[in-house]
C-alpha cells in the first residue's frame, strides 16, 4: 500500500466518526456503559478479594509446648512448621516476651506482685497460612506432634472466609462474563446499524472498483477509534473517582479501618487499563469488520 | 513471452474478433418467475455508442448487471474486455471494474463528500499520487463544465450537475467502457440533452459508450446504434435505429 492511500484511509476514518455524529455518539455511549459497569464491578471484587485476603493473612494457629519440651526441640519443630505449604510465616514468642508483652498490653508496664515468670514456659510459635483453607490440615499435622500441648485457632472463621473468597471469585466470574456477553452483543448491534445505514456509501464504491480492504479499511479504523474513545472516558471517570469513593468509604466506615484495606488506583489500573482498551478496541475492531463483511458482496 | 503477456495477447485478439463486448446465448433466471434474460447474443465493437432500449422488465438492467459482474448468467458467456466475467476471482472484480466507468440515473453520490471528492475517489481507489489527483480531477471537472463547482456538496448542485459530477467520476480513470444505466431518468429534457451531447463527446475521445434509456426523443435524434429488448430477449438491433414502441 503506498503512504498516501494509508494516510488517506487514516483520514477518512478519522473523518467518518464525524460524518455519522449519532451513529458515533450511541456506539460510544454503549462502549462507554458496558465498559464502565465492567470497570466497577472490576474494582469491587478485586477490593472485596483483598479486604478477604488481608483478613486471612492476619489469621494465625498458635502452639504451645509442654513444659519439659527442649528449647532444641522447639527450635526443631519451628523449622518443620516453616517448610509446610500451608505456613507463609512463623513468629515465634519465648516465654519472656510473651510475660513482657502482656505487661505492656494489659498493666500498661505497672505489673508488680510477680516476683516470677507466670508465663515462663509458655513459648509459642504463632503461624500465618499462606491459605486459610489450609488450616485444617495444618492443625492436623500439627496434633500429631507428641511435644505440642496445646493449638488455638479458629475454625468458623477460617471456614467463614475460605467460602466468601470462592464465592466472590464464582460470582465475579460470572457477572464478568454476562456483562462482556451484553456488551459484545450490543456493541455490535449498534455497529451493525451504523454501518447499515452506509450500504449505499459501500455500494458506490464497489462498483467503481473498490478493493474490499479499501472499502473496509476505514470502517475498521472508525470503529477501532471508537472503541479506543468508548474505553477511555470510563478509565479517566473511574481514575477520578476512585480515590474519592475509598476515602469516603475509610470516613463512613472508620472503626472497620482496620479491615478495610484498599487497592490503590495504580493497582487496579494495573489490570483494568490494558483490558479495558483491548476490549473497547477490539470489540471496535471485530464489530466493524465483520458487519462489513457482509455488505461487500455487491 | 511470461503467461501474463499471453494472456493480454489472447484478449486482445479476442477483442478484436468478437468486440469489446460479447454475449453469447446468454440467459438469467432469477429464483422464481420468468427468465430476465433469455438467450441473448450480441457483439459491441471497440468505440460504438449503442443505445440499449425497451419497458421496464425487458432484461435491460439485468444486462448492465451482468456486464458489471454484480449478476454472473445462469447459461451462455459474457465477454468484456476479453475477459469471461463468469470466471473472475472474486479479488479481481475491483480490477476489473475500473475498466467500466458507470453512471446512474440516481447518480449515486458520496453525500457527504464535495465534487472533488466524489471524483477524487476514483482515483484514490486506483491508488493515483495525490499529485496527479490535484491534475487530474480539475481537468476533467472542466470537460464536463463543473469547473467552477469543486466544492459544493451534491445537495448543492441540480439534478444536471450531480450526473455530471457522476460522469466526471466515471472518466477520471480513462475506462475503456463507459455504462451509463438511464441516465437522463431523473433530468429535464435541457439537462439530458446536455449529458447526451457530453457522452457522446466521450465516444468521439474513443470510450465504448453504451446507454440503456427510455428517451424516445433522444434515442430518435442521436442516429445511433438501437438494441430493442423486449421479455429478456434483443428483438431489434439497427445501425442509426429508432426507438420501437412495444405495441
Amino acid at each position: 500500500m503506498k503512504i498516501s492511500t494509508l494516510f488517506y484511509t487514516l483520514r477518512q476514518g478519522f473523518r467518518g466518526i464525524f460524518r455519522n455524529k449519532w451513529f458515533s455518539l450511541a456506539s460510544i455511549a454503549t462502549i462507554t456503559t458496558c465498559l464502565f459497569l465492567f470497570g466497577v464491578l472490576y474494582a469491587v471484587v478485586m477490593n472485596f478479594q483483598h479486604i478477604v485476603k488481608t483478613a486471612q493473612s492476619n489469621m494465625s494457629v498458635t502452639v504451645f509446648f509442654y513444659e519439659d519440651t527442649t528449647d532444641a526441640r522447639i527450635a526443631e519443630i519451628g523449622d518443620l512448621i516453616r517448610i509446610r505449604e500451608e505456613v507463609s510465616d512463623v513468629k515465634f514468642t519465648s516465654g519472656d516476651e510473651a510475660w513482657q508483652e502482656v505487661q505492656e498490653t494489659l498493666f500498661h508496664g505497672q505489673a508488680e506482685g510477680f516476683p516470677t515468670n507466670p508465663l515462663e514456659n509458655h513459648e509459642n510459635y504463632e503461624i500465618f497460612l499462606s491459605d486459610v483453607a489450609k488450616q485444617d490440615s495444618l492443625v492436623t499435622w500439627l496434633s500429631s506432634i507428641e511435644d505440642i500441648r496445646k493449638i488455638n485457632y479458629s475454625e468458623s472463621t477460617a471456614d467463614a472466609l475460605s467460602g466468601v473468597n470462592m464465592i466472590t471469585a464464582y460470582v465475579a466470574l460470572g457477572l464478568v462474563a454476562i456483562l462482556l456477553a451484553v456488551s459484545v452483543f450490543l456493541i455490535s448491534n449498534t455497529v451493525t446499524i451504523g454501518i447499515s445505514v452506509r450500504q449505499e456509501e459501500i455500494n458506490i464504491m464497489k462498483y467503481i472498483g473498490a478493493t474490499d480492504f479499501f472499502v473496509r479499511a476505514p470502517f475498521v479504523i472508525e470503529g477501532m477509534l471508537i472503541g479506543a474513545i468508548g474505553s477511555t472516558i470510563p478509565l479517566v471517570i473511574i481514575y477520578y473517582a476512585y480515590n474519592k469513593v475509598v476515602n469516603y468509604a475509610l470516613t463512613e466506615f472508620a472503626l472497620l479501618s482496620n479491615i478495610l484495606q484498599f487497592l490503590s488506583v495504580k493497582e487496579i489500573f494495573s489490570v483494568l487499563l490494558p483490558v479495558s482498551l483491548i476490549l473497547g478496541i477490539g470489540i471496535g475492531f471485530l464489530g466493524s469488520f465483520n458487519t462489513v463483511r457482509k455488505h461487500l458482496r455487491v | 513471452m511470461s503467461r501474463k503477456e499471453e494472456k493480454r495477447k489472447r484478449r486482445e485478439k479476442m477483442i478484436e474478433e468478437q468486440g469489446l463486448i460479447h454475449l453469447d446465448g446468454v440467459s438469467k433466471v432469477y429464483s422464481a418467475g420468468a427468465p430476465a434474460l433469455n438467450g441473448v447474443t450480441l457483439h459491441i465493437k471497440k468505440g460504438e455508442f449503442v443505445f440499449i432500449v425497451g419497458d421496464s422488465g425487458s432484461g435491460k438492467s439485468t444486462l448492465i448487471k451482468l456486464l458489471l459482474r454484480e449478476l454472473t448468467a445462469s447459461n451462455g458467456k459474457v465477454w468484456v474486455m476479453g475477459h469471461d466475467v463468469a470466471k473472475l476471482p472474486r479479488r479481481k472484480i475491483p480490477k476489473f471494474r475500473r475498466n467500466l466507468g458507470i453512471v446512474f440515473q440516481d447518480f449515486r453520490l458520496l453525500k457527504d463528500r464535495n465534487v472533488y471528492e466524489n471524483v477524487a475517489f476514483a482515483q484514490r481507489i486506483i491508488e493515483v499520487p495525490t499529485k496527479e489527483i490535484r491534475r487530474n480531477v480539475p481537468a476533467i471537472l472542466a470537460t464536463v463544465g463543473l469547473a467552477g463547482k469543486y466544492k459544493a456538496k451534491p445537495k448543492q448542485l441540480s439534478g444536471g450537475e450531480q450526473q455530471r459530477v457522476a460522469l466526471a467520476r466515471a472518466l477520471v480513470n480513462k475506462p475503456a467502457i463507459l455504462l451509463a444505466d438511464e441516465p437522463t431518468g431523473n433530468l429535464d429534457p435541457k439537462n439530458s440533452w446536455e449529458i447526451m451531447m457530453l457522452l457522446d463527446e466521450i465516444n468521439a475521445a474513443g470510450t465504448t459508450v453504451v446507454v440503456v434509456t427510455h428517451n424516445r426523443e433522444i434515442v430518435n435524434a442521436m442516429q445511433k446504434r438501437v438494441i430493442t429488448m423486449k421479455r429478456g430477449v434483443i428483438v431489434s438491433d439497427e445501425e442509426e435505429g429508432e426507438y420501437i414502441d412495444e405495441d
